[in-house]
C-alpha cells in the first residue's frame, strides 16, 4: 500500500520532535501499526527511506521490541499478565480459561480477526492483580469469567470500558496512533486513580 | 507510633481529586509554584538544594540525585540532556504508573526544574508503551504546560528555554536500564552500554546526560517549595524523605502507601489489613523480583537503603510482593526466570545463554525430575551469570533463585521426593473456587 500525503506529513512531524532523526524510529513504527495493524514490509521501507537507513536496520529495531507485531493482531489484543505475582493470584487460570474458550493460543488471532491473545509480562499494576490489558488499557482485578465475558463482548463489537482509561475501549489501531504521539483527546476521561492507588492516602486522612 | 500515623502522603496527596491530573487541578494544588521559585535561584543553588535534601534515586539503585546532577560538566559548550526513566517494568513495581496517571504535571514541573539546574534545553520522558492511558495523560500535560508558558522559549521570562519530548517505548524490560534506554531513545535496539563513560559524560547522542526515575524527579518540586531540611526531617539518617511503597499479592488490601523511608513490612501489612484472611506470610520481595526474597523473619527490617541491604537484599523499587503459604516458591522462581530469559537483550553471553539454562533446570526441578546435585549445578550456573554482564539484569535473574534456595531448600527437594509440585495452584488464586 502507498502512504497518503497526510500520513507522510505526520511522519515528518514525528521526525521533527527529535534532535536526530533516527530517534523517531520507534514512534514511526507505532504509526505504521496505527495504519496497518502491524509492521508491514512497506512500512519498514518507508521508515528506512525517511530516516536514511537500510531496511535491515529498521527491521532489527522492530523485531527487538515485543509491541511491534510482524503479523496482524486482533482488533482487540488481549494480554494476560502471567508474570509471577499475577500468575499466582489467578493469571495462569485466566490464561488457560480464555485460550480454551477462544480456541487460540499465544500470539494467535480468532478467525473473525476480532481478538488476539498474548501472554504478557508485568504491566505495573500489581496492586490490581490479576491484570489483563486490552489494546494496552487496564482491566483490573480480573477473573476467568470476567475475561471470557470480555472477549465475547469484544467479538460482538461491544467491549466493556477499561477500569482505568477512557469511557469506551479503542481499537488496536486507534491506540497505536496514541503511542505514536497523536493525541485522541481522551486524556480527560477515566479516574485519576483506582482505589488501591489511593489506599494509603485514604487511611492517613481517616486517622486525622 | 502507629503505622497509620507514619503515612506521609506528598506525591499521592491529591490522587483522590477527580481532576488531579489536569493543569487546573494541579495549579489549584499549588502546582508550578516551585518552578517560579527555582527560576529565581542560580542553577547551582538548585543542585546544592537537592544534594542537601539527601534525595536518592527512587528507581532502584538509590544513587544521590543531586550528586548525579553535579557530575554534569558545566560550560563545556555541549548540549545537555535530561531523560526521565518512566519505563517502569520491574516485576512487582507499580508506583510510577499511577503517579503519572494521577499527577503527570508534578513530573513535568520536576523535569523543568531539573533541566534548568543541569542546563539542559531538551528533556525526554521515556515511558513504557504498554500503558496507553498514562501516555494520554502525559501528552495532555505536556501540551498544557507549553500552552501555559511553562515549557518552550524564555520560560516565565527567565531566559531559559526547554523542549520536552515524550518518547513511548515498545515493550522491552531492558530499556529500564539507563544505558539501554539511551540506545533505544537514539533509535537502536535497547542494549546496555559499557561504562565508563557514564551518561553524565557521554549519554544521549554522546552528550552529558542525567537519567532519573519518575518518582525522583517528581519529588523535586516539593523539595524546592518546602526546603531540604523539611525533606531531611523524614526518613532515616542516610535514607531521607518519603517514598511510595507498593504492596501487592496475598494481602487483604493491596495498594500504594507513601511513608518515610525506614517503615517496616510489619507496619505496612497493618495498613494493608494483613496477609489475606486465614493465611500466613511465606516470602516477599522488598523491591521487585530482582531483589533477593525475604521471609517472615524479616518483618521488622527497616525498609531503607541501608536496612534492607544489611539484611541481605536491596530496597530496589520498594515493590513489596507478598506471597502466602499456598504459593510454591519453585514455581515463583521458575516464572521469574522465564521473565529474565525473555527479557535478556542477548548482548552478553553469560546472561543470554545462562538465563536459558536456568529455565531448563528449574522446569525439571519443578516437575520433580531434578536431583539434589542439580541444586548445586543451579547455584554454579548462577555464579557464572551474576556480575559477568554489562548490566544488572543478570544479577536480578539469579536473585530469586539463590535467595529461594537459601530459605526454602527443602521445598526444592520436596518436589523431587513428591515426583512433582506438592502445591495446588488453585489454592493460591484469589478466586474462591476453580470454577469461576
Amino acid at each position: 500500500m502507498a502512504f497518503t500525503d497526510d500520513q507522510i506529513a505526520t511522519m515528518d512531524s514525528i521526525i521533527a520532535r527529535y534532535p536526530r532523526k533516527r530517534s523517531a524510529i520507534m514512534p514511526l513504527l507505532h504509526f505504521v501499526q496505527s495504519i496497518s495493524g502491524y509492521v508491514t514490509p512497506e512500512g519498514i521501507e518507508k521508515i528506512a527511506e525517511k530516516l536514511e537507513l537500510a531496511t535491515a536496520e529498521v527491521t532489527a529495531v522492530s523485531t527487538f521490541y515485543t509491541q511491534y507485531k510482524n503479523k496482524p493482531v486482533g482488533e482487540y489484543h488481549v494480554g494476560v499478565c502471567v508474570n509471577t505475582l499475577c500468575a499466582v493470584m489467578g493469571g495462569d487460570a485466566i490464561y488457560e480459561s480464555v485460550t480454551e474458550h477462544l480456541g487460540i493460543g499465544n500470539h494467535e488471532t480468532t478467525s473473525d480477526g476480532k481478538v488476539s491473545l498474548e501472554r504478557i509480562e508485568c504491566n505495573a499494576a500489581c496492586d490490581y492483580a490479576p491484570v489483563v490489558m486490552v489494546n494496552w488499557e487496564f482491566f483490573d482485578n480480573q477473573t476467568p469469567q470476567s475475561v471470557r465475558d470480555l472477549v465475547d463482548a469484544a467479538r460482538a463489537g461491544n467491549p466493556p470500558a477499561p477500569t482505568r482509561g477512557p469511557k469506551t475501549l479503542r481499537t488496536w489501531k486507534q491506540n497505536s496512533a496514541v503511542l505514536a504521539g497523536i493525541s485522541d483527546g481522551l486524556a480527560g476521561e477515566g479516574v485519576s486513580a483506582g482505589e488501591p492507588s489511593k489506599l494509603g492516602l485514604k487511611i492517613s486522612k481517616e486517622k486525622k | 507510633m502507629t503505622a497509620s500515623k507514619k503515612l506521609s502522603p506528598v506525591l499521592s496527596a491529591t490522587w483522590d481529586q477527580d481532576d488531579s491530573f489536569t493543569i487546573d487541578g494541579y495549579t489549584r494544588n499549588k502546582g508550578y509554584t516551585a518552578l517560579k521559585k527555582a527560576l529565581k535561584m542560580q542553577p547551582d543553588e538548585v543542585i546544592q538544594l537537592i544534594k542537601d535534601s539527601g534525595l536518592r534515586g527512587r528507581g532502584g539503585a538509590g544513587f544521590p540525585t543531586g550528586n548525579k546532577w553535579g557530575f554534569i560538566p558545566q560550560n563545556d559548550g555541549k548540549e545537555h540532556y535530561l531523560v526521565v526513566n518512566a519505563d517502569e517494568s520491574e516485576p512487582g513495581t507499580c508506583k510510577d504508573v499511577p503517579l503519572m496517571m494521577a499527577n503527570p504535571h508534578v513530573l513535568v514541573e520536576g523535569v523543568i526544574i531539573a533541566s534548568y539546574a543541569i542546563r539542559a534545553n531538551h528533556a525526554f520522558i521515556y515511558v513504557r508503551g504498554e500503558v496507553v492511558h498514562v501516555v494520554r495523560r502525559l501528552q495532555q500535560a505536556i501540551a498544557d504546560a507549553y500552552e501555559a508558558g511553562h515549557l518552550g522559549k524564555n520560560i516565565k521570562k527567565s531566559g531559559f528555554d526547554l523542549e520536552l519530548t515524550l518518547h513511548v517505548g515498545a515493550g522491552a524490560y531492558i530499556c529500564g536500564e539507563e544505558t539501554a534506554l539511551l540506545d533505544s531513545l537514539e533509535g537502536f535496539r535497547g542494549q546496555p552500554r559499557l561504562r565508563p563513560p557514564f551518561p553524565a559524560i557521554a549519554g544521549l547522542y554522546a552528550k552529558p546526560t542525567v537519567v532519573n526515575n519518575v518518582e525522583s524527579i517528581s519529588s523535586v518540586p516539593t523539595i524546592v517549595n518546602n526546603g531540604a531540611e523539611w525533606f531531611g526531617s523524614m526518613g532515616t539518617e542516610k535514607s531521607k524523605g518519603f517514598t511510595l511503597y507498593s504492596l501487592s499479592g496475598h494481602v487483604a488490601n493491596p495498594g500504594q502507601f507513601e511513608a518515610p523511608l525506614g517503615i517496616t513490612l510489619r507496619e505496612l501489612l497493618e495498613l494493608a489489613g494483613g496477609v489475606r484472611a486465614g493465611h500466613e506470610l511465606k516470602f516477599w520481595t522488598p523491591g521487585g523480583s530482582s531483589t533477593p526474597i525475604f521471609t517472615a523473619e524479616h518483618l521488622d527490617v527497616p525498609l531503607d537503603y541501608e536496612g534492607v541491604s544489611a539484611a541481605g537484599s536491596m530496597l530496589g523499587t520498594k515493590a513489596l510482593q507478598i506471597f502466602d503459604e499456598t504459593t510454591c516458591v519453585v514455581r515463583a522462581a521458575l516464572r521469574w526466570s522465564e521473565f529474565y530469559k525473555h527479557e535478556s537483550c542477548g548482548k552478553c553471553t553469560p546472561c543470554r545463554e545462562g538465563t536459558w539454562w536456568l529455565v531448563q533446570m528449574l522446569k525439571d526441578l519443578e516437575a520433580g525430575k531434578g536431583t539434589e546435585a542439580d541444586l548445586e549445578k543451579l547455584l554454579d550456573v548462577c555464579d557464572n551469570i551474576a556480575g559477568r554482564s554489562f548490566c544488572a539484569l543478570a544479577d536480578g535473574a539469579v536473585a530469586p533463585i539463590i535467595s529461594s534456595l537459601k530459605h526454602f531448600r527443602s521445598e526444592y527437594i520436596a518436589h523431587q521426593t513428591n515426583g512433582g509440585c506438592p502445591f495446588d495452584p488453585v489454592a493460591s488464586t484469589i478466586f474462591e473456587k476453580a470454577s469461576v
